[in-house]
């Protein structure tokens, strides 16, 4: 019994701790291997996939490869204006579904989660379709793109933003409007800095959606390669080292910005 | 963000001082019932009014509609002279305790309290918030934010925030509901020290009969959207004029009677074969049907054959059927011969041995203490509301 009792201890304390590093190892191995790739100098190998010797080549020469600079750039440009459109939009949306009572609203609610059920192929050959009969066809490129690029993170926002409104005590309002705030000084006072981390967090999902998005985007762009497109295309050929200094990057930055989030709620409520 | 929105007084301090508030035929209709029908109050300036009543009659309602946040269907609110009928909730001297506190969770409790003062571009904001919060003794907890305190602590940064505005009228709608009964009472107590001690208009909605009588000059009972009798809590008690008072404010024992003659300042009622003498100014009925009044604790018990300290209105016949002690009183149920339970509580004074259950009982009461209502009146009406 006591025997059985001291194992069961050592499983507690030894068995989960070890499995739960296991999880976390599994999580983080891509990642740490990005990083490790960013700093391989694989120029006397054939074998792209090996590393070789330790370099600050491929930092220092980041925008060696032919077009990739350029690909990350427009994936940058239509990530952040995809963003701004869809997250200024789905807001707009969520407060007109939590917040008004109109012929459909139920019905608009089921519907908002369609484009995010259906598969990323169907939706990307039927906008296809679209542009094409709307006349895009041999124009395809950033326009269309950062059309279909909004149509798709829309609904994430508009759900994001509405669990956060939802969630928003209504007497809230009225008590700012009951201490002297008129309509719009209530809005900025009181109901955006309390929405605020739900359009935040819409956002950085809508970037991160717009930024890695290949199907859809590869179907709708054209010529124009953006920075997933890119890294299929030399995919073939062998990834060029770079490309994992753009991967290390942009973990760097979703870091820096949780990070950041942390400690500035940590500020906000002193222990 | 529109700052010159915040920087406009809107609110023009009156200089005479509070004002009478008055609501003239105030009617609010909602899609499938009507929550307040044609309500006529005037609440003076400068006392504690209590607006009480069960959950659903309208109370609350009323309430909104004063301070702005609900639209009323007809009628009107008026501030003295000034017509506020239609006035948007950020123009009207009136500010509002909510019943589950409103704080902004995102402001700490000093930014909380300032709010309005900021709205309306008032000087020296801190050295009054400072002021406002040694008031409701929380000057210590000023950087926190209102999910870090208890509910007594919230309750008292929401007293705060709507006080510091010197609203001519402060509305407190059930304010004390979410504490527990103990920091309720010295809440009660608390608040209505701040009242006497700042002189505003106070309007406290409330479905706990104790905690209005506790707290309020003038107690306005409403039941289905009307006012059904107003006035000091002591008169409501001791001279309800409906069944609903009767048993909403307290309890009452109803017996039915009939009018025998209402002559001089006496009315005399036939009660299953007693003859019991009413008060004129406390029968609200003079002739036919009705029902004889009494509260229990008004009610005297004593074994059969002992004399009662009472004159008139002495029955004979009863049996204690239950006896519940509670400490402070006994409360007895004694079953009358035409078959009815009257309640009668006796203060423990320790002057008599307490009561067996089957004991047989003489029951009396002094006349003045008695009321007679109109026998068309519900006899439950009110009986059964409980919180």
């Amino acid at each position: 019994m006591n025997v059985l009792h001291r194992v069961g201890r050592w499983i507690g304390e030894h068995l989960v701790l070890a499995a739960g590093v296991l999880v976390l190892v599994y999580m983080f191995v891509p990642i740490a291997v990005v990083m490790l790739m960013s700093f391989n100098d694989n120029s006397k190998s054939r074998n792209v996939y090996a590393f070789r010797d330790f370099t600050w080549h491929n930092w220092a020469n980041v925008c060696q490869p032919d077009g990739m600079c350029e690909a990350v750039l427009r994936s940058v440009v239509i990530g952040l204006s995809a963003t701004l459109v869809a997250t200024i939009l789905g807001t707009l949306a969520a407060f007109a579904l939590v917040r008004h009572r109109f012929l459909g609203r139920s019905s608009m609610n089921t519907i908002i989660f369609l484009p995010m059920a259906s598969p990323e192929i169907v939706m990307g050959s039927s906008l296809l379709a679209l542009f094409v009969s709307a006349g895009f066809g041999g124009r395809l490129g950033m326009v269309t793109i950062f059309i279909a690029h909004v149509m798709f993170c829309l609904s994430f926002v508009i759900v994001t933003v509405k669990a956060r409104l939802a969630g928003l005590d209504g007497n809230l309002e009225e008590a700012a409007m009951d201490l002297y705030a008129s309509e719009s000084t209530t809005f900025w006072r009181v109901t955006f800095p309390l929405v605020f981390p739900g359009i935040a967090a819409a956002a950085l999902l809508s970037f991160s959606l717009s930024f890695d998005d290949f199907i859809i985007t590869n179907l709708n762009a054209g010529q124009t390669v953006t920075f997933p497109m890119y890294v299929w295309g030399v995919a073939q050929r062998g990834i060029p080292m770079q490309v994992n200094v753009i991967g290390t990057i942009m973990f760097l930055v979703a870091l820096a910005i949780v990070v950041g989030n942390m400690l500035a709620t940590r500020r906000k409520q002193p222990a | 963000m529109s700052l010159a929105a915040d920087r406009t007084d809107t609110t023009a301090r009156p200089a005479e001082g509070p004002r009478d508030l008055r609501l003239a035929a105030l009617t609010k209709e909602f899609a499938t019932f009507t929550a307040v029908r044609s309500l006529d109050l005037t609440v003076p300036a400068g006392t504690f009014f209590a607006l009480l009543g069960p959950s659903g009659c309208g109370k609350t309602t009323t309430l909104r509609m004063v301070a702005g946040l609900e639209t009323p269907t007809s009628g009107t609110i008026h501030l003295g002279d000034r017509d506020i009928t239609w006035e948007k909730p950020y123009r009207r001297p009136v500010n509002t305790v909510f019943q589950n506190y409103a704080l902004f969770p995102h402001l700490d409790i000093h930014e909380n309290v300032a709010f309005g003062l900021r709205r309306r571009g008032v000087k020296d904001v801190d050295q009054q918030v400072q002021e406002m919060l040694e008031l409701v003794e929380l000057e210590s907890q000023a950087r926190k934010k209102p999910p870090q305190m208890s509910g007594g602590q919230q309750q008292r940064v929401a007293l705060a925030r709507a006080l510091i505005n010197r609203p001519e009228v402060l509305l407190l709608d059930e304010p004390l509901g979410a504490l527990d009964l103990k920091l309720r009472r010295s809440m009660q107590i608390e608040i209505k020290r701040i009242q006497e001690e700042v002189g505003l208009t106070f309007v406290h909605v409330t479905h706990d009969q104790e905690e209005a009588m506790t707290m309020a000059d003038t107690i306005a009972v409403m039941n289905g959207g009307v006012i059904e009798q107003m006035g000091s809590p002591t008169e409501l008690y001791e001279n309800p004029q409906t069944t609903f008072v009767a048993n909403f404010l307290g309890q009452s024992n109803l017996i039915a009677g009939t009018v025998a003659s209402a002559e001089g300042d006496v009315v005399r009622v036939d009660m299953h074969g007693t003859q019991v003498s009413i008060p004129v100014d406390r029968a609200h009925t003079r002739t036919g049907a009705g029902w004889v009044g009494i509260r229990p604790e008004k009610v005297l018990v004593a074994p059969a054959g002992e004399p009662i300290d009472a004159p008139g209105n002495h029955m004979t016949g009863g049996v204690v059927t239950d006896v519940s002690f509670v400490g402070v009183s006994t409360q007895y149920l004694v079953r009358m011969p035409w078959g009815q339970e009257l309640m009668a509580f006796e203060q423990n004074t320790g002057r008599r041995k307490i009561l067996r259950h089957g004991a047989e009982v003489d029951v009396s009461w002094r006349p003045e203490f008695a009321f007679l209502l109109p026998a068309d009146q519900d006899v439950r009406a009110g009986a059964f509301e409980e919180d």
